[in-house]
């Protein structure tokens, strides 16, 4: 591989880490604000972008209208969830949680099946198709404008946690809860909230990869990749997927580059087992100690 | 019912089963696994075959997850590994009766290359490590092809025993029946000695357990060999009764759908092995029953079937999670409590 292809399967890997890190953004909202990897991710990625195709395509709405009504039926159904699975097993140990959340892909996987079917839809078109040209460096559209929205909301979500009274409440929520309730914040509704945002986030980022290329059941084995880049930057640490979502766009694309195709569906789990191996809270992640 | 229940002896305290009724009900069950080849219809043989397969490998999940607390979500590639290696062997014609045994053991020494990691992690941090060992495992059944034929798979030859050709289902149901009634028995055994103990102190408290003077390194790498163990003779005795066996049978779904069991039946117990395993492998055919009944009034019902039946079992796993989390063992528990003292009280 010469230095020119080089460059570009870094760029395209490193723009569509963008992708992988907004993802990402949605187990960490969750593990920080529940304690609870949430493996039905992929389920929520696929769910938000069949609601915005359906509204699209079926009921003939505007774009922006599509998009409002997918992630209003997502809060929804985040709602739902958290409510009728996730709260009745607060506390409880970690395979049940790790489990249920399991049950609940399966379950919203299969609803998904049965009402839409198995087969590949066309997305509308949202990010620009005409591929960049810098030079003799060729980047393909949709994943750099994908780069550019994942960053967009991820700022937008950092700013609201800085700044707003709720995000501040939810940080504070997320680190202790006890001492939050002490405080007069409602945690229940702070967790409410967070599985809320993960939706939301995982309804974006599915909608971004239906339309890169296509909509399928199939989308939602996406998000299990992505675990990759959560480990690397830290379970709990926003700032650590961020960047863990570059690196491992980056080493995904550069991986393709040199050894094919097939090394997209070994990098990120060869990455996972060596993180945990050598640093199992990641880059940016808190230690966990454990007291007796 | 019951009245008096009196262990007069050191021998009669330290017997599985303990009263008559539990004697004869064992021997009923015993007599029914043996002749239910004559019994049932073929396809009835074909799913009890496949019930006894999945008991032995959720038993080896039970294991690790159940009582070692150790959370696995590799335990299907596993079974591949035991399920290759037997294929392997039993090319180059070795008899089953050896090939199944080193299948597990291959699957052992895989499972405790897997289980290094739980030294440093625990909890959901393991779970995402062996959801990459599953993936990785996968990579290489595809992609390995002079030892597991890629995508397309490689084909095993029939059990044989002294000349007796077993590839019909009702003479590799006995093959499997037995492995299964002497691995759950060794299970059920295992628990009673130092090793199970430790497994179950290190679930409940690893500190503690280590403060006891439990080698947590040993037992837990024994805790994922024995499991991968029970996996691999699983994975074996499917090829066996496959024949034809492809990557596509060891996927990150089996691997669920064993938890799945585990959790269905009861953690931690090796009767909940068995009814989560029976439980969850009989759902689908129940369903399957509906749905066929349901195309008398709806002609396409059928073509809802695969994602039904997904519905149903993340419907199943949400549902026993929530209302019955000591699973279906739990449920039979207090029924046979009802009936000790029933017509006097209830």
């Amino acid at each position: 591989m010469d230095w020119l292809s080089f460059i570009e399967f870094s760029l395209i890997g490193i723009f569509s880490g963008g992708l992988l890190s907004l993802v990402a953004l949605g187990f960490v909202l969750i593990y920080k604000g529940t304690r609870a990897i949430n493996f039905a991710m992929g389920e929520f990625m696929m769910l938000g972008a069949y609601l915005i195709y359906t509204a699209h395509s079926w009921l003939g709405l505007p774009l922006w209208l599509a998009v409002a009504f997918g992630l209003a039926g997502i809060c929804l159904t985040a709602l739902l969830v958290e409510r009728l699975v996730l709260r009745p097993l607060a506390g409880q140990p970690v395979v049940s949680v790790l489990m249920v959340t399991i049950g609940l892909g399966a379950f919203l996987h299969g609803a998904v099946d049965a009402i839409w079917g198995g087969r590949n839809l066309e997305m509308p078109q949202m990010l620009p198709r005409k591929p960049l040209l810098w030079g003799d460096l060729l980047i393909p559209g949709p994943i750099f404008w994908s780069f550019w929205v994942a960053l967009a909301v991820i700022a937008a979500l950092s700013l609201y946690f800085r700044f707003s009274r709720t995000g501040i409440a939810m940080r504070a929520a997320a680190s202790d809860p006890i001492t939050a309730y002490a405080l007069g914040i409602d945690v229940r509704r702070t967790q409410q909230l967070t599985w809320v945002f993960a939706g939301c986030v995982g309804a974006v980022a599915g909608t971004i990869v239906a339309s890169i290329s296509s909509l399928s059941p199939a989308l939602s084995a996406t998000a299990l990749g992505v675990l990759a880049v959560v480990i690397l930057g830290g379970l709990d640490s926003i700032l650590g997927v961020i960047i863990a979502g570059l690196v491992v766009g980056w080493l995904e694309s550069i991986a393709v580059g040199f050894f094919g195709g097939k090394a997209r569906d070994l990098v990120p789990y060869l990455v996972v087992l060596a993180i945990l191996m050598v640093r199992p809270y990641g880059l940016l992640g808190t230690r966990d100690i454990e007291r007796l | 019912m019951r009245i008096g229940d009196f262990k007069a002896s050191y021998a009669h305290d330290e017997s599985l089963l303990t009263t008559p009724v539990q004697r004869s009900w064992m021997l009923g069950f015993a007599l029914l696994v043996i002749l239910f080849p004559w019994l049932g219809a073929n396809y009835l043989t074909y799913l009890a075959c496949l019930t006894g397969i999945h008991v032995i490998a959720a038993m080896g999940l039970n294991i690790v997850t159940g009582y070692a607390g150790q959370i696995s979500l590799g335990h299907a590639a596993f079974m591949g590994v035991g399920c290759y290696t037997v294929a392997f062997l039993a090319k180059m014609g070795v008899p089953f009766y050896l090939c199944l045994p080193a299948g597990g053991l291959a699957s052992a020494l895989i499972g405790v290359l897997v289980g290094i990691p739980s030294l440093r992690i625990k909890g959901l941090y393991l779970a995402v490590a062996t959801l990459a060992a599953q993936f990785i495992l996968m990579f290489v059944f595809r992609e390995w092809d002079g030892f597991t034929g890629g995508v397309r798979g490689v084909n095993l030859p029939p059990a044989e025993l002294a000349g007796w050709v077993m590839d019909t289902d009702p003479e590799i149901y006995y093959v499997i029946m037995a492995c299964a009634f002497v691995m759950l028995l060794g299970a059920r055994n295992l628990f009673r000695t130092y090793i199970g103990r430790s497994f179950i102190a290190i679930r409940d408290k690893d500190i503690s357990a280590e403060v006891l003077g439990i080698d947590l390194f040993r037992s837990k790498l024994l805790a994922f060999a024995l499991g991968s163990f029970y996996a691999g003779v699983a994975g074996g005795l499917m090829g066996y009764f496959y024949r034809a066996i492809t990557p596509e049978h060891f996927t990150l779904t089996l691997s669920i759908f064993y938890l799945a069991a585990i959790i269905v039946g009861g953690l931690g117990t090796v009767l909940g092995t068995i009814l989560g395993a029976a439980f969850m492998a009989l759902v689908p055919e129940v369903l399957r029953g509906i749905v066929s009944l349901i195309t008398v009034w709806a002609p396409d019902a059928m073509a809802l079937l695969s994602p039904m039946r997904e519905m149903v079992f993340g419907a199943l796993i949400i549902c026993f999670l929530i209302f019955e989390p000591h699973g279906l063992v739990e449920m039979w528990r207090r029924v046979r409590r009802f009936f000790h003292l029933w017509p006097f009280k209830t």
